[in-house]
């Protein structure tokens, strides 16, 4: 149906007619990679295929169905118990862990591992400690849990991961659900009840988001399963390609992964129904009274809060500050970390620029055009972040290397010289692989700002005679503003952790923080990294605190597609 | 596109803006060469630098961890590099057979490098050598001889450790088994290796020093300069050094299983000459000093000293093996290792 009447101009259809081409743009770049690892992948490989899927998916599959399983029921008891406990009850150092809690989101997940293992080894503080009280004289001694395990990898990524719950579930508490459990509280329901019947139920949409999100982030994770020696599917992927050179076998066990990703989708999806009755009050829907907790209660729920906080954040910070002490980071400053912080922003920046260019385009496109086509692009266009990073990465070079032989065979054809490869070998090709990585955060962001805006807004504007241009500049743009910030900081952060898109694809002489940090890694010396791993770290902190305090994740995430 | 178009331009104009000014300057004197590395950053730069000093050849690097065949194969024609450095025989036979190498032909490469170390057609070149050997704890292990044999042996039940026999490093080892023994025999002493580990395989070659220092093993599979790098340079680490003791461990009939860090001009280099320079510099005795000195590897070029940290493991017997007996095995190797699973 036509948005605009006749008295619109013909270059205000120009405008609408771009928005539309970028919708298709973002969806033809979500796709790309994933067609081109098909084609790879529908190579013959002799009879590999029956051995991966004798002796090396069943594997894969199972650790990576208990690893996810682990993280979900982790991350979900963690995320909802505190969101639950802060946003109930009235309790010693509430308001400062409602800020403290999310921030284990700015720490990439392989960097958490590598501190927990130095921690948590025979010869790290705590099992030291043990020994020296208990009197026990080596480590054969005793019984320790190893934190190289699949247990231990739960542990890690859970306590990384569970902020995605948390600031879902918290939005959903505070808002509709508060007004219901304030109706409960009055008729005299017990907390307990009051958690069961009305507030768990009402939050599942906004946790099945959470979880989602918290699960596409354990399986794009490989850093961290590696260290910990965890046999994933994205570490089959890796070790088919790289172990029996078969770029081939990796792409059609990526393509498996890749069903997995779907089936996540599809339960996300599921969780999510009958969201219907989720509608937002923006003000004035925080609950009016806590119930206080005193005595020995409020201890107990301080300390329950201040765990989550204490494992995913201050005692991964306290481990990194101390290195960079120790080991004179500061001191003995490596001036290429410089350079290397540049070109992460750098990157960010212009990653993020474009991100939001074509999340918010694509989706205005939506509203302005109202076609199922357009919409059907901005839900292609979110695929991209189920893609694992290496997945990403394998898919992507042979299109970019594509569309630079066009333009080789273009510039020769007018008698040019070669132009080379302007996209594969520049820092194009990072940005591109963040543009299609993070897409859906703006998407999403997009849509939960626009849907905030009430669509009489735009009939009036439209009976007063304004166009699409005007009506974008006065009304949208403003109104979609928080949107935009919060996407725009989210995608910065995420852009600056990305590691195994930007390891494959990065141009000769460039590193990135965290290619930087990874270099130290694989030499087993992490902790001479621990500089570069703090200043992620410290700009992760600013948006997470942002995101919180608009607690727009939360809503966001409802407005997913 | 109106949407945000004016605070987005200045957006991505402020990014443009520090990327260029980080970018590389590539005009340089003696020109560039482009080089993907696996030789880890850290190790190799100091090495480029004074190749750079003498030179005045700019050297690039993309260094990584995996995927740099695969990538220079994708770029195709029009890819950058020049110089593939990498590990391990098995992927320097991988990226001989992508196609993404091309001959050389060097005086100096033939006669400074001894034949078993390159390719009788001049595809790769070996720069130096490691052996994969093992790491014994010095108060619990009485011998100082043993062979990869014997690792399958039940006496060690519960005494190994290793890292994942996907890496590389180990892959090229069972690789080797299969060579001298045959599948059958090696899938039996996997069985037995895996039955005598003392915990799912992890870590690197240094955590391996580390559980023995812990009690966790006796035993474990390393590259000799990783204990080197432990004890000289790591001052945290040095007592994982101090606790094990390097034995040269070789085959029943032959001898300690080597690898090699080789040198590749890639198929379509576009500094070709400059590339060579710097394959043949590597050989020299400036780079082979800082290879066996700050990297604790084997020359491969005669006549330089082995550090003596790496001396006192003892006299090294290479196994006579070729190279490439181990990088044919690779991938049965690579099977192998799920079908007994030894990584689960």
């Amino acid at each position: 149906m036509e948005r605009w009447p006749t008295r619109t101009s013909s270059n205000q259809w120009v405008l609408t007619g771009a928005t539309g081409a970028i919708a298709v743009l973002a969806a033809v770049l979500a796709i790309t990679p994933i067609v081109s690892l098909i084609v790879i992948a529908i190579a013959n490989t002799g009879d590999l295929w029956s051995h991966l899927a004798r002796y090396v998916l069943p594997v894969a599959m199972l650790h990576t169905v208990m690893l996810l399983a682990g993280v979900a029921a982790a991350t979900t008891v963690i995320g909802v118990g505190t969101a639950w406990a802060v946003s109930t009850f009235e309790f010693p150092g509430r308001r400062i862990l409602t800020w403290l809690l999310p921030l284990p989101l700015s720490f990439p997940t392989y960097i958490v591992a590598y501190v927990y293992v130095d921690l948590l080894d025979a010869f790290g503080p705590v099992q030291s400690a043990l020994r020296a009280i208990v009197g026990w004289r080596s480590a054969a001694d005793y019984w320790f849990p190893n934190v190289r395990s699949l247990g231990g990898a739960i542990f890690v990524v859970s306590f990384v991961l569970y902020p995605y719950v948390y600031l879902a579930a918290r939005a959903m508490f505070q808002t509709q659900a508060a007004q219901l459990a304030e109706a409960a509280r009055v008729l005299g329901a017990s907390p307990w009840r009051l958690a069961y019947e009305i507030t768990l139920p009402l939050a599942r949409p906004a946790i099945a988001v959470g979880l989602a999100l918290v699960l596409l982030e354990t399986l794009n994770d490989i850093g961290a399963s590696e260290y910990l020696g965890v046999p994933t599917l994205t570490l089959s992927i890796f070790a088919t390609w790289l172990n029996r050179g078969s770029l081939e076998g990796a792409a059609q066990l990526a393509c498996f992964m890749l069903l997995i990703v779907a089936l996540l989708i599809a339960l996300e999806r599921y969780g999510r129904r009958r969201r219907a009755f989720v509608a937002l009050t923006h003000q004035g829907a925080r609950l009016s009274s806590r119930i206080s907790l005193r005595g020995a209660m409020g201890f107990v729920a301080t300390l329950a809060c201040l765990v989550p906080v204490l494992l995913g954040f201050l005692i991964p910070i306290g481990f990194l500050v101390r290195e960079v002490i120790v080991r004179g980071l500061l001191i003995g400053f490596d001036t290429d970390l410089v350079r290397h912080a540049l070109t992460t922003a750098g990157l960010a920046v212009v990653a993020t620029a474009i991100v939001l260019l074509i999340g918010f385009s694509a989706v205005a496109a939506q509203r302005y055009l109202r076609k199922q086509a357009i919409a059907a692009c901005v839900n292609v266009g979110s695929i991209g972040y189920a893609i694992p990073g290496t997945v990403l990465a394998l898919g992507l070079m042979s299109p970019l290397v594509w569309v630079d032989e066009g333009i080789n065979a273009l510039a020769r054809l007018v008698g040019g010289p070669g132009t080379g490869l302007l996209l594969a070998g520049s820092m194009a090709a990072v940005i591109v692989a963040y543009v299609i990585r993070f897409l859906a955060i703006a998407i999403g962001f997009a849509q939960a700002g626009f849907a905030r805006i009430a669509i009489e807004f735009d009939d009036v504007a439209r009976m007063l005679g304004a166009g699409p241009n005007a009506l974008a500049r006065t009304i949208h743009l403003p109104l979609a503003r928080p949107a935009i910030w919060g996407a725009s900081l989210l995608i910065f952060v995420d852009c600056l952790k990305e590691l195994p898109a930007t390891l494959l694809l990065r141009p000769l002489n460039t590193e990135t923080l965290a290619t930087y940090i990874y270099q130290f890694a694989t030499r087993g010396n992490f902790e001479e990294g621990s500089l570069a791993a703090l200043i992620i770290v410290a700009v992760g902190i600013v948006p997470i605190m942002y995101i919180t305090r608009r607690a727009t994740l939360g809503s966001m995430m409802r407005n997913r597609p | 596109m109106s949407i945000c178009a004016r605070p987005l331009a200045k957006l991505a104009l402020a990014g443009a803006a520090i990327v260029a000014t980080v970018a590389p300057v590539f005009a340089q004197t003696g020109g560039n060469v482009n080089v993907y590395t696996y030789r880890e950053r850290g190790l190799i730069q100091p090495i480029f630098d004074v190749f750079t000093k003498e030179t005045g050849i700019k050297v690039n690097v993309i260094s990584a961890g995996s995927g740099l065949e695969q990538r220079i194969k994708t770029e195709g024609a029009n890819s950058p590099a020049d110089v593939l450095l990498t590990v391990d025989i098995g992927r320097v036979q991988d990226a001989v057979r992508l196609g993404i190498t091309q001959q050389v032909k060097s005086d100096v490469l033939d006669k400074t490098i001894q034949p078993q170390y390159r390719d009788p057609a001049g595809h790769w070149y070996g720069i130096s050598l490691r052996s994969r050997v093992i790491y014994a704890s010095k108060e619990r292990v009485p011998q100082n001889a043993i062979t990869y044999e014997e690792l399958a042996d039940p006496k060690w039940k519960g005494k190994i450790c290793t890292r994942s026999g996907q890496y590389i490093y180990n892959n090229a080892l069972f690789a080797a088994f299969i060579a001298h023994h045959g599948e059958a025999k090696a899938e039996q002493w996997l069985k037995g290796l895996k039955a005598n580990l003392a915990q799912r395989p992890s870590g690197g070659d240094r955590e391996t020093a580390r559980d023995i220092l812990a009690g966790k093993c006796d035993l474990g599979i390393g590259n000799t300069y990783y204990w080197a790098l432990m004890l000289n340079k790591e001052a945290d680490r040095k007592p994982w050094a101090e606790a094990t003791k390097v034995i040269l461990s070789t085959f029943k009939d032959g001898g300690t299983h080597m690898n090699i860090a080789a040198a590749v001009l890639a198929r379509y280099a576009p500094n070709k000459s400059n590339a060579i320079k710097l394959m043949e510099w590597l050989v020299g005795e400036t780079a082979q000093h800082m290879h066996a000195d700050a990297n604790f590897e084997y020359p491969v070029r005669a006549g330089i000293a082995i550090n003596p940290t790496i001396a006192s493991y003892g006299t090294l017997k290479p196994d006579p093996l070729a190279l490439s007996a181990i990088a044919s095995n690779k991938a049965a190797a690579a099977n192998l290792v799920d079908k007994v699973g030894f990584d689960n």
